[in-house]
């Protein structure tokens, strides 16, 4: 019989939430006993003696009240500011984490890797090294939690959401859907395996893949006919791509934009919404409800892939793992889409 | 026994309950006395369909296997369980009930300010209720209580619109109640009830009310929209038609935490009263337990952005949060403390009510301090949306509230039904709630740290052990509920006859006769004293 009181603790933060969650129990343990404590005690010795007992007044006292307001307050305090120091340490990724993806379905965690592999419901990562994970949602709210590294992401549907971690510990460990997501939200459960460095670079070259997220975004790029626009070299009717990622881009309403994920992800389904300076609304059609959460990170991942300039097309580039080269193999979330 | 115990409608005098016979004496009265009694049988009922389902949900948890029920099943379960209990039976719990009979005795009112107004919320209340029950009985919703969309406005295929009508009706019930109360409580003290001596339980309920009054329409308009984005997909919180999910959840914990407090206030509002009667002695630091009841509704609505830590919120809105929610536990802590220096030199009683005054206190720290944890940023993040918060609510909601209510029920039922229940049986189920309760919600404090999420029908096997003990705990706290059930049914015939103060407490609802009379004094009282004066009280008879 498993009767586990504790979660493993597998990740660089966890311990640091731990340490606060003791210190937050220690103190409620003793606030509790201290209340406990008095009411039991004033219960047991002031208990009513005769039936017509009555007890002199006592009014109250400034000097105790606005010590057990300030007090607990100051208590608080230690916690706000502990709680938010972790808080804001874990806010953003490192510059140099490894990119993951992973796209909330109902009810299933599809993640993608840059070296092109998919997997449903499995996630590997390696030891030691900050994962960065981009969270998409393709219908409701989901939220990514994995308990052992205490992280948890709301997954919000029309963005992209951000976490990250750094697993310090092999095993495997439960991935969960935390935000209820319908009939099989119990069901949206997958594993978190955390392998060692070399162990994680054969299990990447292990795995079959169609080639790396940038060339399957590249091959969407073909098919779903946006190379037509914006050609590579010379101007077309869209915005030249090579080279805008992580710049920033002058728009038509006289603001600038940073060309993130967001912005590109944005670019794809709404056009218009934040159209490039001197471009003419209305000339590309939206993606909105044609192609997947998936086949959009790849899409960015390629944008993102042209970014280094003068580079050759990722298609060139020999892949990154053995079977990557070989971009023959049918993308079977693109099949008869175009 | 005496022939006089078995007879007592012989000697009955006339009060509020024998001025009148028959259906249409209830249904169309104006007495808040008797729209109290109506209120208490409706949430009565609302509180066993509730418990029904909370039953079910933990029947299906003994094992991990989703094996009861299919999951779509057990999705409505905790779903009408939450918007049962929470829209119909916590919110109006106290403030409906106890608080409709009581807040005009209290200030020596002879009604509240709008009779009609008030039995106008009983209909609309039922209105909702039956709205509510009509989602059920055609199918079930799966929301959860929440309604979080975009999976409310577009991805359910169930009763959404039906039961968020349900709500939206529903709270116009609190709104008037909120209303009337306000202004009763402005126009309608008796000479000499000064703001300085109202009884705590009425600065309670006007501290509720207030909240009822400026929330309530917030969640009114949400579900509103929620219900429009359903039938037209007009393209509010949906992404794909250019909403934002994350907009709805603003505008829902915008009313729901302040709702937190329209369902805590009351039942501390009754502590207070408990703990000065059966402590005998006035209530220390008089000014700071009302004025905390005012702070807590006025910063309870600037907190709500705590339920939404992983959403992806602004850091520095997070921060914000975090800060004010623990601002917000000062005045909530002030209240224990006061109450239990109350206790101080007093002459304590181990009457019924005052277990369960002990048991409230004891539960609602608990709650209060788990509470502190979801707060704090760094922690929240790990335990949100699992089985702790689950543990935390319950402990406020049921440990404070419905502890609160059961108590209060307690201490007034010899006022309200003129009779005197077993005090047996009361201590007994009122060990059975208490030893019930924790055992039911304590494990589930470490389940959540552990990572089990809320909502799961089905869960990891190493879990099981916690869950068995949590469902064992739930059926002895069923228990604990059936047994004053029964108890209160029986006293209503049999239970000797009360007397018109039964615990020698002081405060105007126990200077007139049990039951009230139907304007519940002879003569308008007047007040020459500040409340809780056990010290000058001059009668000392039991009733």
């Amino acid at each position: 019989m498993q009767l586990p009181l504790f979660p493993e603790a597998a990740s660089a933060i966890a311990s640091s939430v731990d340490y606060l969650y003791f210190y937050l129990t220690a103190v409620s343990i003793v606030m509790t006993a201290l209340i406990f404590a008095a009411v039991f005690f004033f219960a047991l010795k002031y208990r009513r003696k005769s039936e017509d007992e009555v007890p002199a007044p006592i009014h109250g006292s400034l000097k105790l009240e606005i010590a057990w307001s300030v007090l607990p307050f100051l208590v608080m305090l230690t916690f706000f500011w502990w709680g938010a120091q972790i808080f804001f340490a874990n806010a953003s990724p490192p510059p140099d984490a490894m990119d993951i993806y992973a796209v909330g379905k109902q009810w299933m965690w599809k993640i993608q890797y840059p070296e092109g592999q998919r997997e449903i419901n499995e996630l590997h990562v390696p030891i030691n090294r900050p994962v960065k994970i981009t969270l998409a949602s393709e219908d409701v709210i989901h939220s990514f939690f994995i308990p052992a590294f205490r992280v948890k992401h709301d997954v919000v549907p029309g963005r992209y959401d951000i976490m990250w971690f750094t697993a310090t510990k092999p095993g495997r460990y439960h991935l969960f859907c935390a935000e209820y997501c319908g009939t099989e939200h119990s069901g949206m459960v997958g594993w978190v395996t955390v392998m060692t460095e070399s162990d994680y670079e054969n299990w990447l070259a292990g795995s079959g893949v169609e080639g790396t997220m940038a060339q399957q975004g590249e091959r969407l790029f073909g098919q779903l006919g946006c190379a037509t626009c914006h050609q590579l070299e010379q101007q077309g009717r869209g915005p030249i791509l090579r080279g805008i990622y992580g710049s920033r881009i002058q728009l038509q309403n006289g603001q600038t934009v940073l060309a993130d994920d967001a912005y590109i992800r944005e670019s794809i389904l709404n056009p218009n919404a934040r159209l490039v300076a001197g471009y003419r609304t209305d000339v590309m059609p939206t993606f909105q409800g044609q192609i997947t959460e998936e086949q959009l990170l790849q899409l960015v991942v390629y944008i993102k892939s042209l970014a280094v300039q003068g580079a050759a097309p990722v298609s060139e580039q020999s892949a990154a793992t053995p079977g990557g080269a070989a971009a023959t193999t049918e993308n079977p979330n693109t099949g008869g889409k175009k | 026994m005496s022939t006089v115990l078995q007879h007592p409608e012989a000697v009955e005098t006339p009060n509020y309950l024998n001025q009148e016979y028959g259906w249409k004496s209830w249904l169309f009265t104006k007495d808040h006395k008797r729209i109290a009694v109506l209120y208490i049988i409706s949430i009565t009922v609302m509180f066993f369909i509730g418990g029904i389902f909370a039953s079910l949900i933990r029947v299906e948890l003994l094992t991990p296997q989703g094996d009861l029920v299919n999951s779509d099943t057990y999705n409505k379960f905790f779903t009408m369980h939450g918007i049962v209990m929470v829209f119909f039976f916590l919110i109006p719990s106290i403030p409906a009930t106890l608080g409709n009979f009581f807040v005009p005795m209290m200030i020596g009112a002879k009604d509240l300010a709008f009779p009609r107004i008030n039995l106008l919320s009983w209909y609309i209340y039922i209105a909702g209720a039956a709205f509510a029950l009509a989602a059920i009985v055609l199918g079930g919703v799966d929301t959860g209580w929440t309604f979080y969309t975009p999976f409310s406005s577009t991805y359910s295929n169930t009763f959404v619109i039906t039961a968020a009508v349900g709500v939206f009706i529903a709270g116009f019930s609190s709104i008037l109640t909120g209303l009337n109360f306000i202004v009763t409580v402005h126009k309608m003290r008796a000479p000499g009830m000064t703001w300085g001596r109202l009884p705590l339980f009425v600065w309670a309920n006007y501290a509720t009310s207030l909240i009822q009054v400026l929330g309530t329409p917030v969640v009114a308009i949400t579900l509103a929209l929620v219900g429009l984005e359903r039938a037209f997909h007009i393209g509010i919180f949906d992404p794909a038609i250019g909403g934002d999910p994350i907009l709805f959840q603003h505008m829902f914990w915008f009313y729901s935490h302040p709702a937190v407090y329209i369902m805590i206030l009351p039942g501390m509002g009754v502590i207070s009263e408990l703990v000065t009667c059966f402590s005998r002695k006035g209530v220390f630091g008089y000014p700071f337990v009302a004025g905390s009841s005012l702070g807590i509704a006025i910063i309870g609505f600037l907190v709500w952005g705590h339920h939404m830590f992983v959403t992806g919120m602004s850091m520095y809105a997070s921060l914000y949060f975090s800060l004010l929610s623990f601002l917000v536990a000062v005045p909530s802590a002030i209240k224990v403390f006061n109450w239990t220096a109350t206790m101080f030199r007093g002459s304590i009683s181990f009457d019924t009510p005052m277990l369960y005054a002990f048991g409230f206190i004891g539960l609602f720290t608990i709650g209060g301090l788990t509470g502190l944890f979801l707060a704090t940023l760094g922690v929240d993040v790990h335990v949100t949306d699992t089985y702790f918060v689950v543990a935390h609510f319950h402990y406020v909601m049921v440990g404070g509230m419905v502890l609160a209510y059961l108590g209060g029920m307690h201490f007034w039922w010899p006022k309200i039904s003129g009779r005197l229940y077993p005090e047996g049986w009361a201590k007994f189920a009122c060990l059975l709630v208490f030893a019930g309760f924790n055992l039911t919600f304590f494990p589930q404090f470490i389940l959540g740290y552990l990572g089990q999420p809320r909502r799961y029908h089905a869960y990891a096997p190493e879990f099981q052990v916690l869950n068995v003990m949590s469902t064992a705990g739930a059926s002895i706290l069923g228990l604990g509920y059936v047994i004053p059930l029964i108890y209160f049914l029986w006293s209503m015939k049999y239970g000797p006859k009360a007397g018109n103060n039964p615990w020698r407490a002081t405060g105007l609802e126990w200077t007139t006769t049990s039951p009230p009379p139907t304007y519940n004094f002879e003569t308008t009282p007047i007040v020459t004293e500040e409340a809780y004066s056990y010290h000058t009280q001059k009668e000392t008879h039991v009733g």
